[in-house]
């Protein structure tokens, strides 16, 4: 190993601890620069990127549709209360993870409409990663597409955002490597056959090939945590709140895509 | 079963060839999966897709296990009259989906 291949590692090392341990400034500082930043759909092959852009093919439209039939069904329906989700449910996921007032809970997306569900519809409760659960969460956030990811970091959610910010930052599983190894040092390099991204989460639920289905971040956290064999926490875990805070304030100034279209 | 449909033009002239869009929501389960207790997943495909055209059939596809979840169909017929798309398939538990998409022909 030459001694500037020792230097640049060390460097690296250093960069990397220090924005895990959150030294410098009180105001977090981005990883990726803002005009950097890169949603996932420029690191797809070009057949991939043609199926998502074409709304007609995007098979994530799939479930917007059935979103927004499933928003109107029922005598309480989200359309009772809500009205018109063209209307008022823009730029509401481009808001989310957020904390919600009454329990003063990390909430994303998919928990607030399971909590709505169960609390104020009375309907019986929705799973994780259920074709109604997603289908709601798709046609939600598709209201939002083409708006900037904006989080608040503020108040008590500021502990979630160092919490998902350690989580991003610390070595895990057999493979013993933190997210920002692959997504803030080396993205856009090959690793096997694939280009590693920047890791944002602005396009979800996405339409997976390999899932042949559509799926929740929290999915593509699971498979992320198991691609270094590290511990698949299980869905709803905390942690995968925090982080999902975490990787939307990364992401902020970044436009929605919903539903996108992953390999 | 959801199932969306598209026509290229939407108001084509008589004679003018119109390709006809489809993409269905569905598993396509291969049969070779198991679940997560380790027990075979059933097979089941959509094994039969027909598309009639004012009653006559225009399109007919066998599908079977290598053909990917929620497939797109995409054929082409020639725009003879105005009146009814009707899309009908079967899968191999015998559930079936109809739709029908209406075209306008121009003179």
């Amino acid at each position: 190993m030459s001694a500037r291949t020792v230097v640049r590692r060390l460097a690296l090392a250093l960069a990397i601890l220090l924005a895990g341990s959150g030294v410098g400034a009180a105001e977090p500082e981005r990883g990726i620069a803002l005009q950097d930043l890169r949603s996932g759909i420029a690191f797809v092959k070009p057949e991939v990127r043609a199926m998502q852009q074409d709304d007609f093919s995007n098979p994530g439209m799939l479930w917007v549709e059935k979103g927004a039939k499933l928003w109107s069904a029922g005598a309480r329906s989200c359309a009772s209360c809500h009205a018109e989700a063209e209307k008022i449910m823009q730029g509401v996921a481009a808001r989310y993870p957020a904390i919600e007032r009454a329990s003063g809970r990390l909430f994303d997306l998919g928990d607030r409409i399971m909590h709505c569900r169960s609390e104020r519809q009375g309907g019986p409760a929705l799973r994780h990663e259920s074709d109604e659960l997603l289908a709601l969460t798709a046609y939600v956030s598709h209201q939002s597409r083409g708006m900037p990811i904006g989080v608040s970091i503020e108040g008590p959610a500021r502990a979630h955002f160092e919490a998902g910010r350690d989580f991003f930052f610390r070595r895990i599983g057999q493979v013993n490597i933190a997210c920002a190894h692959c997504h803030d040092a080396n993205w856009g390099k090959i690793l096997f056959a694939e280009t590693i991204s920047q890791g944002h989460p602005n396009a979800f639920p996405i339409y997976r090939t390999e899932w042949q289905t559509a799926g929740s971040l929290e999915r593509r956290l699971r498979a992320c945590l198991s691609g270094i064999r590290a511990e698949m926490l299980p869905y709803g875990a905390p942690e995968y709140r925090d982080l999902e805070l975490f990787l939307a304030w990364r992401a902020q100034g970044l436009l929605m895509e919903t539903p996108g279209v992953r390999r | 079963m959801t199932a969306r449909i598209q026509i290229i033009p939407p108001r084509p002239r008589r004679g003018e060839i119109v390709e006809v869009r489809v993409l269905i929501q569905h598993d396509m389960e291969t049969g070779y999966r198991r679940d997560q207790e380790g027990r075979e997943i059933r097979r089941n495909c959509i094994k039969l897709f027909i598309c009639r055209y004012n009653g006559v059939e225009v399109f007919r596809a066998d599908l079977s296990s290598g053909i990917s979840a929620n497939p797109l169909l995409q054929f082409h017929t020639v725009a003879a009259a105005s009146g009814e798309l009707e899309f009908w398939w079967i899968d191999d538990e015998s559930a079936q989906g109809l739709e029908r998409a209406s075209i306008a022909v121009s003179e």
